[in-house]
């Protein structure tokens, strides 16, 4: 087993036309996911390197059966996007895209409240099933079936983590990254509760950043009811604060949001913290016991 | 983007929030006149610089005549600010705002910024204004009011009205306070802004509310809607490297240290810098070269970081997934072909074609370090920038 994406996975891409969602849909497809269509509203009814394109994600729905979309479009489209996505009630929208204005996410994360749709993003690079299937940018090579998930704000922080576990013989099951803007669908709690309920996870790497509570709550979850070892890493440890260190969430705000509150909350919960992110594999092995 | 005191105030003011009059000026020379038009017996001259504590520094001065106000003026621009968000360096002062001067009643504090543990913006309000509010917040908790605001419905008078009487105002400011708060939501949501701070909101003798400090930032991500917001970004405030690199998409802070970073992606970026200080060193700055970097890219952040004197040594570290490494080899073999880079170089890469990566580099001819892993290629960069 895996969470969010397996075998059963119908995945559509939304913005399938443009440049990136050609590229990715085409690695998604080559990784071994079933790519069912596309949307690009008015190119409905044409077909874009084999798959058929619909003007919405309704349609693609109906006509594909998918249960699944990854969004490549542009920052001014994308949380309308994500809207269209949660009102045609799909599982899980995955949304790619960097640069959403916070108050265009506003309105989204408002109008999904008590919508069934699971959103994953937006700014990360997205979900991979290890040997499965995958919905974003992570690249499947570097993956190996196995027994960790992976949770990380961060995209090429997270390709570092599975090749450290990659080479360490231990595979991933699920790595999921949950993206680094302030207003973000899936949280750190939310990929540990899929990580509990999945017997074939049998670890964790939790990887955050700088910025918010989100890994202070997660800790405090994770103290509470989360039974599988964690290890954790946190970036930034040496950010000046006031500064917005790339992601639009990277920022120690008033004094608030530091590396070393977050270590310490993540210590105390008894999650593994490694403060050197080239020791998260050797760090999972010593854990593990293997 | 951080924008000046009179920007956030002239912002504000076309959403209706009270704020003193007032005009900004770059001289001194027609200070005198601009008190003259304010009248009244008191004008307030304030340095406008990104930073806040201007008051504790010898920023904000009072002055009672013309004269004087052009007296404070004159020895105001142009001078070196300190205050303790400026860091010992200080700011240059380049312009003041002049403005009359009011009766205080009493100082409030009212800010907005988005909670994002609820997904929804929160008003927060305090009777303690005018000082420092994370101070407030560190001693006295029990005066630092919240109030979460629904998106979909936007302020409520109510929600308005709990805070006034909160913060123990009467019926009628608090009735004004309604206005005023529904003012700034509008703004906050309208202008994309990321933070609405006025502190302090002042309750004058007379009764009014006004906004007679304001600290306005907006969100990056959405200015390309605000071309109007976007011309009041001033450059002066910023460090030239970093406008530089803005003007090619490179995320790029300059910070104190030696070693020059070159990483895909923030969140491996900021990670570089801890294993370099874990490693005994000292990062000479943040530079995320993005997920799509190319070899124009490459050679654009190579100046960028070679331009920071400091520099000792630099350490690339690049996990290509999207962005192949042999493509990296060869932006980074011509970026050094072409502009010479005088400092050693150690190159981690890791991911698609790394194999190729790592004989182009090899073939190059050039001096370059290579590292396998994130420890290694930190504890070679810091010990040959130790050297050099």
């Amino acid at each position: 087993m895996a969470v969010l994406l397996d075998k059963n996975t119908r995945l559509i891409v939304q913005g399938l036309t443009g440049r990136e969602g050609t590229f990715h849909a085409k690695q998604a497809a080559a990784y071994g996911t079933t790519v069912v269509g596309g949307v690009t509203p008015g190119k409905g009814g044409s077909t874009h390197e084999g798959w058929p394109i619909f003007n919405s994600v309704h349609d693609a729905m109906r006509e594909t059966g998918a249960n699944a979309t990854v969004i490549f479009v542009p920052p001014p489209f994308a949380a309308d996007a994500v809207m269209e996505a949660a009102d045609a009630g799909i599982p899980l929208a995955v949304c790619i895209t960097e640069g959403i204005p916070t108050v265009d996410m506003l309105r989204a994360v408002t109008f999904m409240k008590g919508k069934s749709t699971r959103l994953v993003g937006p700014n990360c690079p997205g979900v991979i099933s290890a040997g499965k299937a995958k919905a974003g940018i992570i690249p499947g090579h570097i993956c190996k079936e196995g027994r960790i998930g992976i949770v990380s704000k961060s995209g090429t922080l997270t390709y570092e983590a599975i090749h450290q576990l990659t080479r360490q013989g231990m595979g991933q099951t699920t790595c999921i990254g949950i993206g680094g803007d302030p207003l973000i669908g899936t949280s750190h709690i939310d990929a540990l509760k899929l990580f509990a309920d999945d017997p074939d996870t049998e670890a964790v790497i939790m990887i955050g950043e700088i910025g918010g509570t989100a890994e202070e709550d997660a800790a405090d979850f994770i103290k509470r009811e989360f039974k599988k070892p964690v290890v954790g890493f946190i970036a930034g440890q040496t950010a000046p604060p006031g500064r917005r260190m790339g992601h639009a969430g990277a920022i120690i705000a008033g004094g608030k949001g530091t590396a070393a509150e977050k270590m310490a909350a993540l210590t105390k919960a008894g999650v593994h913290v490694v403060k050197s992110p080239a020791d998260m594999g050797a760090k999972m092995r010593e854990v593990l016991g293997k | 983007m951080k924008i000046h005191e009179y920007q956030a105030k002239s912002v504000l003011a076309r959403y209706g929030v009270p704020v003193p009059r007032g005009e900004v000026t770059f001289s001194a020379d027609n200070v005198g006149d601009i008190a003259r038009r304010l009248g009244g017996s008191v004008t307030v001259v304030k340095a406008q610089i990104h930073a806040g504590g201007r008051g504790k520094g010898g920023g904000v001065k009072l002055a009672k005549s013309p004269e004087e106000a052009q007296n404070i003026a004159k020895q105001m621009l142009g001078m070196t600010l300190v205050t303790h968000q400026t860091g010992p360096e200080g700011r240059k002062v380049g312009r003041v705002l002049v403005e009359e001067g009011l009766q205080i009643d009493r100082e409030l504090y009212l800010s907005i910024v988005i909670d994002r543990a609820t997904a929804c913006p929160v008003v927060i309000a305090s009777a303690a204004g005018g000082m420092d509010i994370e101070e407030v917040a560190e001693s006295h908790p029990e005066q630092i009011l919240r109030e979460p605001i629904d998106p979909g419905t936007g302020i409520v008078p109510f929600q308005a009205r709990k805070l006034g009487f909160g913060m123990g105002l009467g019926a009628g400011p608090t009735q004004k306070l309604v206005g005023v708060l529904t003012s700034i939501y509008k703004a906050f949501i309208e202008t994309d802004a990321s933070m609405i701070e006025i502190n302090p909101l002042i309750l004058t003798k007379g009764g009014d509310l006004l906004a007679l400090d304001a600290k306005v930032s907006f969100d990056d991500n959405a200015m390309y809607r605000h071309p109007d917001l976007k011309e009041l970004r001033d450059l002066e405030e910023e460090d030239p490297l970093e406008v530089e690199a803005s003007k090619f998409s490179l995320n790029y802070i300059r910070l104190d240290g030696t070693i020059g970073c070159m990483v895909n992606g923030a969140g491996l970026a900021m990670a570089t810098m801890d294993i370099i200080k874990l490693s005994g060193g000292e990062p000479a700055n943040f530079l995320d070269v993005g997920g799509g970097a190319n070899a124009e890219q490459i050679r654009n952040a190579f100046k960028i970081l070679t331009s920071d004197k400091n520099v000792r040594a630099v350490l690339i570290n690049i996990f290509g997934g999207i962005l192949r490494c042999d493509v990296l080899a060869q932006g980074v073999i011509a970026a050094v072909k072409e502009l010479g880079v005088p400092v050693p170089i150690v190159i981690r890469m890791e991911g698609t074609n790394v194999e190729e990566g790592k004989r182009l580099l090899k073939e190059s001819g050039l001096n370059f370090t290579t590292a396998d892993s994130m420890g290694e290629a930190a504890n070679t960069v810091v010990a040959l920038a130790k050297k050099a």
